[in-house]
């Protein structure tokens, strides 16, 4: 394995620019861990808000904290459950290494390589058999210094009858302006268990970000992904695949992207459907103020009674930006039922006179048109969750581009 | 209150409009009648100011100033508010949060539902999947949290089941006399409308002091509402036109 992960030090991705890793350090081992997350550094607890990581913990069943390419802190509240980092769970559970780099080669490409090869930290968590974990468990990944490479390796499992919600903020600290992001996560959903998995991207300028996904859903289990990214960054390429290898499983993706000026953002959303009458949907929303955005989703029907929907929409504003929608559906046998919908355009001229007429401003009314056409992308998510990304993409500036 | 002097409006390539002139005095109501694709949506959309609508010629004046090239939303701070016959979709707004920016949180939308019995509207996204009486109530409900001094109503009664009419009409003679009922008190207190109806049903609700009747774009006849929708009723509209011409002669 490590041999293969050499070779492919210098592969490059399919999607997305290559990025030069050679430019960026590995990110610090040896920041010490602290016993709160109230401890961690102002500018620290600073940039998880901006990611919507509470830092009193409060409302989260549990928190871990990874800076740069440390665990810097970590909080469990109950036995429902295991939270620790991905190096210590190795260690504590010899099984693991059979659900490490299963759903992700390390040599895929350059960057699931040098993840690899860093011996990476990241989140391991596991909702135990049958436990209903209540509240969301927040981690944090953050980038705290300029020129650094993170990589993290994540790993999820979600044992029989378990249900978890886990929140994932990914940000870089103020003054941070070049760095590039690799993350590796890989998740389990076993029998009839459900992962509610949301990601909230806040990075900045000159950040490049390239996570490589691979979820596995066992029979009757379900799997819902969330990401949201609205604020500024220079290049993200993302396509999760979740495998729906079980009978009745079910996947939902549901991607909020705002592509502001500068940025490059290729995200894409793939289910497999191998189980019988499994089900997948897909619903991206995503809006050009001035960058370039792919909205890619991809429906593998592979299995009798499936039934998978995808939906794209995308808005341009001002008149710089490009937004690119490519949906694909692929079967291999004829009892499929799989759809798509996708659709581009500017916001309708009706809808922001309509909304001026009852007193407000272009630039307020046009706010609203976006947030409302943002929010579609994230109905689904839990209400706690809801409420803090509605307060992020409120705060983004989404006014005219 | 309002002044249209002789506005020529084009839509598309199409000339809707053609040499319209009318005043609503301060606190009255007038009321606008005219078969269909006669212009009169469009004369109410002209004067919200939707860009649609290109004034090639005239003025629309509004307290005394010329408002024929102003923003709508001024328009709006103006006081001037529109129930139109078809407000597009607004996916993803609730009807909660339109009324209360449109009240600048003055008004709780929850209140303010209950009035036309539209709290389960809520939480539905503005007209999508509305029925037609049931944008009528949306449309009024917005008005009333705008408040605003002068409202323009696109068939307030259209399409409003019968239990629903009562409300309708009964709303709207509040909004627009305040509780007032006395002619002269209502000229200086209470607000001012130009309303569109086909039936005249709104008739029954609200003083109406002053009738239009506008076909093919032109201003065919102007005068006493009841007997011009008498009028109308007996004779149809072919006679209005008929009688501009020969005045025109
Ligand atoms: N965008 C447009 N492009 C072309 N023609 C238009 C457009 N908008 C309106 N029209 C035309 O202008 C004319 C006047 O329309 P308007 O909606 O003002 O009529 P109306 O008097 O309100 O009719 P109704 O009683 O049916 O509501 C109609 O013939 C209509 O088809
Ligand atoms: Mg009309």
């Amino acid at each position: 394995m490590r041999k293969r992960a050499e070779a492919a030090l210098e592969k490059k991705a399919a999607l997305g620019e290559d990025i030069d890793l050679s430019k960026f350090r590995e990110g610090a081992r040896d920041i010490p861990e602290v016993s709160s997350l109230e401890e961690l550094p102002e500018r620290t607890r600073e940039a998880m808000l901006r990611a919507s990581v509470v830092p009193s913990g409060e409302g989260r069943e549990g928190s871990l904290v990874i800076l740069d390419n440390s665990m810097v802190a970590r909080s469990v509240a109950s036995d429902a459950y295991e939270l620790m980092d991905v190096r210590a769970a190795m260690q504590k559970h010899d099984w693991l290494k059979d659900y490490a780099w299963k759903l992700v080669q390390p040599d895929a490409d350059k960057y699931t390589a040098s993840t690899y090869l860093a011996d990476a930290p990241g989140y391991f968590i596991r909702a135990l058999p049958g436990q209903h974990v209540k509240m969301p468990i927040q981690t944090c990944l953050l980038v705290g210094s300029q020129n650094t490479a993170q990589t993290v390796h994540n790993i999820i499992i979600v044992e029989e009858g378990a249900s978890l919600e886990v929140v994932t903020g990914c940000v870089s600290e103020g003054g941070v302006e070049e760095a590039i992001h690799m993350g590796i996560s890989e998740f389990y959903v076993k029998k009839g268990g459900k992962l509610t998995f949301t990601m909230i991207h806040n990075w900045a300028e000159q950040i490049g970000v390239r996570p490589r996904t691979g979820v596995l859903v066992e029979d009757n289990a379900s799997y819902i992904n969330n990401y949201v990214i609205l604020k500024k960054v220079r290049t993200v390429q993302t396509y999760p695949t979740a495998h729906l290898v079980g009978r009745n499983s079910v996947a939902q993706f549901n991607t909020v992207a705002v592509a502001q000026p500068g940025a490059d953002l290729d995200l894409g959303s793939r289910a497999v459907l191998s189980g019988v009458g499994s089900r997948a949907e897909i619903i991206s929303r995503s809006l050009t103020t001035g960058g370039r955005v792919v909205n890619r989703g991809s429906l593998v029907g592979k299995a009798a009674d499936i039934k998978a929907h995808l939906e794209c929409r995308g808005l341009i504003l001002g008149d710089k930006g490009v937004n690119i929608a490519i949906p694909e559906l692929e079967a291999h046998i004829p009892d499929v039922e799989m759809t798509h919908e996708a659709s581009l355009g500017k916001i309708a001229k009706d809808q922001v006179e309509y909304i001026m007429s009852r007193g407000l401003t272009e630039d307020e009314a046009v706010g609203m048109i976006v947030r409302g056409f943002l929010e579609v992308g994230i109905r689904n998510i839990p209400e706690e969750l809801k409420a803090e990304i509605d307060k992020t993409i409120a705060q983004a500036e989404l006014a005219k581009g | 209150m309002l002044e249209i002097k002789n506005l020529t409006v084009e839509v598309g390539n199409r000339r809707v409009l053609k040499d319209i002139s009318l005043t609503v005095p301060s606190g009255s109501t007038s009321v606008l009648f005219g078969p269909n694709g006669s212009g009169k949506s469009s004369l109410l959309n002209t004067i919200m100011g939707l860009s649609n609508y290109r004034v090639l010629e005239g003025q629309i004046i509004f307290d005394g100033e010329d408002i024929t090239h102003m923003p709508v939303h001024e328009r709006a701070k103006l006081g001037i508010g529109l129930m139109s016959q078809r407000p597009p979709n607004l996916v993803g707004v609730q009807l909660r949060d339109m009324l209360r920016v449109t009240s600048r949180g003055k008004r709780d939308p929850g209140k303010l539902a209950e009035t036309l019995n539209m709290k389960r509207f809520l939480d539905r996204d503005v007209n999508v999947g509305f029925s037609g009486g049931e944008i009528k109530r949306s449309e009024l409900l917005q008005l009333a949290a705008q408040n605003p001094c002068f409202y323009m109503l696109d068939e307030p009664e259209s399409g409003v089941d019968l239990e629903s009419i009562e409300r309708v009409g009964t709303m709207i003679r509040d909004l627009l006399t305040g509780g007032v009922t006395c002619a002269g008190r209502r000229a200086t207190e209470g607000k001012s409308a130009l309303v569109i109806t086909h039936t005249g049903q709104i008739l029954d609700y609200i003083e109406a002091d002053r009738g239009y009747v506008l076909c093919d774009g032109m201003m065919a006849c102007s005068g006493n509402p009841r007997e011009l929708l008498r009028e109308i009723r007996n004779n149809g509209y072919e006679e209005c036109v008929d009688c501009r011409l020969v005045k025109q002669k």
